[in-house]
């Protein structure tokens, strides 16, 4: 292969950058990405950038003197793929011929429609994003969060810290309990409460008041909470619609192999955007975790280099970390399958648990409050290769 | 200076033991049969290596899988970026001993300002 085009230059699209000349790959490598900044770490936006303790040199995801060869081409948006061609369309009318091809672009926010123009109404994607709403949480005041999920919780708690007064709305019955179960769900959201947040839940947002500026979220319940900052948190969407017409199996993302393998030949899909099959879990899964958009884009490059001729291994389960109010939230596996859950270690009430989900008595998830050591021998566990059946 | 740690043999294979001086270290028993001590505390943020997953002669963080090299300290991939100091070990008559290492440690950010007495 004399070209490989990754387009995305966030996480997934530096590893597997990395990982192509990790892998000898020597040819020329074009790294394709929309927004204007060099790589950089996601995580801490609505954490240590948010409060103000981590600065923008901080969120480098390159080391100084990291030199991949590659050309970088930064606010350029991939608006399609041409298969016959082996081309990207540029937005700018440019093309790159190439190749092999690492769709790395990851996810965007959902927005709420009708919101588009308000001033003091934020999503949370980008260094963009956090950059505004970091100046405007350090003007004080009343923050709604829309979305209970982990961003929603993680900034409450960090601007719960600066001091303004929160409320979190959840349509949810209890937030979390799709990623966590109903029980840890409700466990973890207790932090909310704990550290005088309010959590209104199985309630929906009808709208959102104010002329220019956001003054209130009206709920479906009749209530209005008023409001001088609004975040909505309510997740994320694949950005393929880039690839629509490519030939691509896109389904909630770009359909892939463990490995991120594809339908087309020399080209793979990894993080945020790729719904890659699981072996453990025998389904397709899109997960939007720091540490396999940082993993597996290395499976997806030594594919791409062997033509697709290698035997995908077994990847480990998904894991993620969050930072809520002080706790170290870790869970790794898929809670979805389980049918109990029990604390194995720590108390509910100090807010310490080590929680392990069985099914038919077998681990298939595990999560951690403040509890590092035993999170890890148990994710150690859960990583065992699965059984032969 | 060698301080001792503990008992080879109180150290399974597999296995960390923190040593909590400041900053603390930590004595690695690989799977191998070798003994490595390094800094404890991972470079990017406060979390301790003992905590983390061992395997060959690395160890990956327990928080955010950034893995170093037990013989050099050098870390493979971000979040963290700089590497962690590594110690002398000396194993005699079954007790385990570390020689601390002279060099500035590389501390995250939150743990320096901590010990610098400034902001947390
Ligand atoms: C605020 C925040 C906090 C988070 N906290 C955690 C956490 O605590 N723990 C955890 O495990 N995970 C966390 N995550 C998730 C983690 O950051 C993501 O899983 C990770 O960033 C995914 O990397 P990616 O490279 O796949 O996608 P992204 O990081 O989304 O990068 C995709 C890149 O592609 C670009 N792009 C999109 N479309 C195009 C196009 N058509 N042409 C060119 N470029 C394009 C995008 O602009 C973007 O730069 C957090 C995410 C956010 C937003
Ligand atoms: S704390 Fe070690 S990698 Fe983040």
């Amino acid at each position: 292969m004399r070209t490989v085009a990754v387009v995305g230059a966030s996480l997934a699209g530096l590893s597997a950058a990395r990982s192509l000349r990790g892998r000898g790959y020597d040819g020329r490598l074009v790294v394709i990405g929309d927004e204007t900044h060099r790589p950089y770490d996601r995580p801490p936006l609505s954490k240590e950038f948010l409060a103000g303790t981590l600065g923008e040199a901080d969120l480098s995801l390159e080391a100084d003197d990291e030199d991949l060869r590659a050309e970088w081409l930064l606010g350029a948006r991939a608006t399609g793929l041409d298969r016959a061609r082996r081309a990207v369309r540029l937005a700018d009318g440019r093309e790159v011929r190439t190749e092999g091809l690492v769709i790395a672009t990851g996810a965007a926010a959902r927005t709420l429609p009708g919101t588009e123009g308000l001033a003091g109404v934020h999503s949370l994607r980008t260094l963009d994003d956090a950059r505004a709403l970091r100046d405007e949480l350090a003007r004080g005041g009343r923050l709604v969060v829309i979305g209970g999920g982990f961003i929603g919780a993680e900034v409450a708690s960090t601007a719960r810290a600066l001091g303004l007064e929160v409320t979190v709305v959840e349509v949810a019955p209890t937030p979390l309990a799709a990623p966590l179960g109903a029980t840890m769900g409700g466990l973890v959201s207790a932090l909310h409460a704990d550290h005088g947040v309010r959590l209104l839940c199985g309630v929906g947002v009808k709208g959102i008041g104010g002329e220019s500026r956001v003054d209130a979220v009206h709920l479906e319940d009749g209530r209005s909470i008023p409001a001088d900052i609004v975040v909505v948190g309510v997740g994320a969407r694949p950005c393929v619609e880039w690839l629509e017409g490519s030939g691509l199996a896109l389904d909630n993302g770009v359909t892939c192999g463990a490995d991120g393998r594809t339908g087309l030949a020399g080209v793979v899909a990894v993080g945020d955007c790729a719904n890659w099959y699981d072996p453990r879990a025998g389904a397709h899964r899109r997960v939007e975790h720091w540490t396999g958009a940082r993993e597996r884009p290395d499976a997806a490059v030594a594919t791409l280099l062997a033509g697709g001729a290698v035997e995908p291994g077994v990847p480990r389960p998904p894991y993620f970390w969050s930072d809520q109010y002080g706790v170290k939230i870790q869970f790794a596996g898929h809670a979805g399958g389980a049918d109990s859950v029990t604390v194995e270690e720590g108390s509910p009430d100090g807010r310490d648990v080590l929680a392990v989900y069985r099914r038919a008595g077998r681990p298939v998830a595990v999560l951690g409050m403040n509890q590092p050591r035993s999170f890890t021998r148990w994710r150690k566990q859960l990583s065992a290769p699965p059984r032969q059946s | 200076m060698m301080i001792p740690v503990c008992r080879l043999a109180d150290l399974p294979r597999g296995e960390a033991f923190r040593l909590d001086i400041d900053p603390p270290v930590s004595v690695f028993h690989t799977d191998d049969g070798e003994v490595f001590a390094i800094d404890d505390t991972c470079t990017h943020q406060d979390a301790s290596l003992a905590d983390g997953w061992l395997e060959g002669c690395e160890v990956e963080c327990p928080l955010h899988a950034s893995k170093f090299d037990l013989r050099t300290g050098a870390v493979d991939a971000p979040p963290a970026k700089r590497p962690v100091r590594t110690h002398g070990v000396l194993v005699e008559d079954g007790m385990i001993y570390v020689r601390v290492s002279t060099d500035a440690p590389n501390l995250p950010p939150c743990v320096a300002s901590r010990l610098a007495g400034g902001p947390a």
